[in-house]
Order: structure tokens, then sequence, then C-alpha cells
């Protein structure tokens, strides 16, 4: 027994030196540590169509959100900015920016008054919010044809909710993941598929025959989340935001990606 | 945990409603089915047993999942609109009654030939030998594995989630998602099935023991 408590000591005693180090960065200020390093990791997406997405060919992540990262780099640190990418996924995002493995987090995450007590947020880049994607002989045109009808959606996000506020008669069928809700329109099992606008592009880009319809009608905004507190850094990104945005090269980056999307609206998007 | 519950009693019950519903269709079809192609496999015709063999390959070697994919996917495109809950029973009923089958098949066989020879010796026609001294004391032998492929059946009912069919495993699913008490969900669940399969456990154990007399 004793010798077991010898053994068991010494870990004991690194993991709590490791813990103990592994607080102290936490007072750091990130926009300083960046401004000294001229780089910045910006934790992202590598699924997502049109976002991020890992190119099978090269194994780069390409997408909108990376082109955006790589401007909002250059105009904060200038032309020596270099950006490095850590992907990251819905439930590993906060911890990653919570252990300071990324300084920024770029990977279509809503702003949400929840999310917010734990990061902090800049101001929205992407308006993102919940639209419909439908065959492109469909006969409807917003939310509210959908009551009396199959809706389609994935578990767990929010869309589900809005479209029950919006069309409180509608039928709601829930699924697993994107293609199985896809592959479910296909068999015509409900009328329209409903998520965030960006996705459903992403979706309609993929699928040749669908279009999305009607608008945003919930708004969930994307922005840039940062550690909380880290007021600094945040304010630097709406800075080089509103830069990009002034300049015209947030316009160039949306076209790139989102124009020819048949039914994605630019007109409410661009600055 | 109990603020789950009555939280959420209408899905709960809704789900459980519709397990119970799939569950009770695809056992009382998949018995009918598993008995058919039993017979099918084991009667002289040898078109009958080619038949019997190739449903039996096709149902029991491919994962459910696949098969209910298959009637919720690609039979509403080509042939009849199937809903979630039509598309999984469809599925689970074939996928049973292939297990089913080749249970009742060995049983039938384990019943030495001597029987079969017997019978048709005092006068009887092979369906009435079947009927009369084949099958009974084959049930008896089969009622233990039978009862183990009824208990699978009501947990594998468990796939209509993965298309929309409102049983208990979506409902479970839709609770998990938005209350974030994944656990306490689940367990709850793993309740409500246990509701289920250990009556149908002691059930076929007590009908086991009645026949064994």
């Amino acid at each position: 027994m004793k010798k077991l408590r010898k053994y068991l000591f010494l870990p004991l005693l690194v993991l709590l030196a490791f813990t103990l180090s592994a607080c102290g960065h936490k007072d750091q200020n990130v926009y300083q540590k960046v401004e000294a390093n001229k780089h910045i990791v910006w934790g992202v997406r590598a699924d997502t169509r049109l976002f991020g997405l890992t190119n099978v060919k090269t194994g780069k992540i390409e997408g909108f959100e990376m082109d955006l990262a790589k401007a909002l780099t250059k105009q904060m640190l200038g032309k020596k900015g270099t950006a490095s990418f850590v992907t990251t996924t819905a439930n590993t995002r906060i911890p990653l920016l919570k252990n300071g493995n990324v300084d920024a987090v770029l990977a279509t995450m809503t702003i949400t008054p929840e999310r917010a007590k734990q990061v902090t947020f800049s101001k929205p880049y992407f308006p993102a919010g919940s639209s419909l994607l439908v065959p492109n002989n469909s006969k409807i045109t917003n939310v509210k044809d959908l009551n009396n009808k199959t809706v389609l959606a994935v578990k767990g996000t929010t869309a589900v909710d809005d479209v029950h506020k919006s069309a409180p008669k509608a039928r709601v069928l829930q699924y697993d993941d994107y293609g199985q809700a896809m592959s479910a329109l296909k068999a015509n099992q409900g009328v329209a598929l409903t998520t965030d606008n960006g996705l459903l592009a992403g979706i309609a880009q993929e699928n040749k025959g669908y279009k999305l319809v009607g608008g945003v009608y919930s708004d969930a905004p994307y922005g840039i989340a940062v550690d909380k507190g880290q007021t600094d850094m945040a304010n630097h990104i709406d800075k080089a935001l509103k830069q990009l945005q002034a300049n015209g090269t947030y316009n160039r980056l949306l076209k790139k990606w989102f124009a020819g999307i048949p039914g994605f609206s630019l007109k409410g998007v661009l600055k | 945990m109990w603020q789950i519950i009555t939280n959420n009693w209408g899905a709960f019950l809704t789900g459980f409603w519709n397990t119970i519903l799939c569950s009770t269709i695809a056992l009382v079809f998949s018995l009918i089915l598993g008995v058919f192609f039993a017979l099918l496999e084991v009667a002289p015709p040898k078109f009958g047993r080619v038949i019997a063999k190739i449903y039996i390959a096709i149902f029991r070697n491919i994962p459910l999942l696949v098969i209910v994919m298959i009637f919720y996917l690609i039979v509403p495109r080509y042939i009849v609109k199937l809903s979630g809950f039509q598309a999984g029973t469809i599925g689970l009923t074939l996928y049973t009654s292939a297990f089913i089958a080749e249970t009742v098949r060995a049983g039938i066989n384990s019943i030495g030939e001597g029987q079969m020879e017997g019978a048709r010796s005092n006068g009887m026609t092979y369906v009435q030998a079947m009927r009369y001294i084949i099958l009974p004391q084959a049930m008896k032998i089969v009622i233990p594995p039978l009862g183990n492929q009824f208990v699978n059946l009501v947990k594998n009912s468990s796939v209509l989630a993965f298309v929309a069919g409102f049983d208990l495993m979506y409902q479970a699913q839709l609770i998990a998602f938005s209350t974030f008490q994944t656990i306490d969900t689940y367990i709850i669940v793993g309740l409500f099935y246990l509701i289920l399969t250990l009556p149908l456990s002691y059930y076929m154990r007590h009908l086991e023991k009645k026949l064994a007399k």
C-alpha cells in the first residue's frame, strides 16, 4: 500500500504542476501576443462547404472564412502578418479558445446570449439565419407556405424552433445529419429542407435542381469569437473587419464564394 | 431526471406508443413470414426451396439500417410513398422474418426423419404430417430462440429514429439535443424499453415451461 502511494504521488504532482502552469497564460493579452509574434492562430471549420472545407487534392482548407481570416490578419498585423489554421468542431471550438490553442474562432459560430457568457464576440461578419431549400419546380416561396406541410431538418439545430415559430402548423421531421436530410428531400419525404442559409448554399451548390427561397426568416448572424474578456483583440478584429468592408475586400470575397448559388440573395449581405 | 420525464411526458408517450405499435405489427408479420419461408425451405419442391434461400440470404445478411433506408429513400422515389414509420416497420419485419425462418427451419430439421416417415406411412399427407406431427414438436424446441428474436425485434425498432419514425429513440434524441441532459434521457429511454422487453421475456419463458409439460 505504501509503495502504491509513492507511485501515485509523483504523477499527481506532475499533473498539478501542469494544471498550475496552464493557469498562468490566462491573463495574457491575446492582441499583444499576436502583435509581437506577427501571427494569428484561427480556429476554423474543415467540413462546411463554402465556409471552410478541406480540399481533398491539396489537403488545404478552403472557403470564405479562410479567405476572410487571411485578409483580417493582413489588415491587423500588416503585410508581414501570417495566419495559421486549426480545425475545430462545434464541440471543440470553445474549449480550444479557452486553453489558448487558438487566438480567435472564425467557424460558422452564431452569436447567442448563452455563448456570450463564455466568449467575447466581434461584430457579425455574416448575416446567417434560417432559410429554406426546395426543388426548382416547388411552389413554396416563403416560410408561411409550410403550414400543413412536412419540413425536413437536422436534430439539435435552431431551425427546428424557428419553423415552429414562423409556421406553427408545419410538421417537422428531424434527421441525424445533412446528408440524410437531403436524401429525404430527394425522396419527397418533405417539401423543404431548413437550416442556416450559408449551409443551404453549400448544399445547393452540390445538388443541382435545388434552390434557396424566402430569404432569411430568422436571424442568427455569425460572429468571430475570442476568449472572454479579450476585448482588445475583439476591438481590433472589429476595426479590421470594418476596413475590409469599406475597401471592398469583404464584398469581393463574398462574391467569390456565394455568387451563382441559385436563390441565394447577395443583396442583403453585401456592405 | 424526474423533470425531464414530466416536461417531456407527451413526447415520451408518443414515442412509447409508436414503438409498441411498430413492434407488434412487425412481430406478428415477421412470425407469419418467417414460418412460411421456413416451410418453403424444407418442402420438397426445389423451386420453393431456392426462393426461400434467396429471400433469407438477402434479408439476413444486409444491415437492418440499409434495408430500412432502401424502403425510406428509394422505394418512395419509384414505387409508392412510404412514411418513416411505414418504411421502418416493413424493413424490421423483413429483417426479423429471415432470422425467424432460419430458427424455425432448424427446429423442423431437429425432428427425426422417422417422424415424417411414420406419419406418411400411416396415411397422412405431407401437409397433415407437417401440421399435426412435425410443427407441434418443432415449435416447442424453437420457443427459446424465438423469444430472443422477439426481444431483439423490440430493441431493433429503434432504427425508426433514423428515418423520423417518431418512436421512443427518435423522441429521446430530440429531448437529449434540446435539454443537453443526454445521459439522463437515455437512462429513461432504457427503462421504457425494459417495460416492453422484460414482460415479453417472462412470457416466452412461461410459454416454454407450459409447452414442456
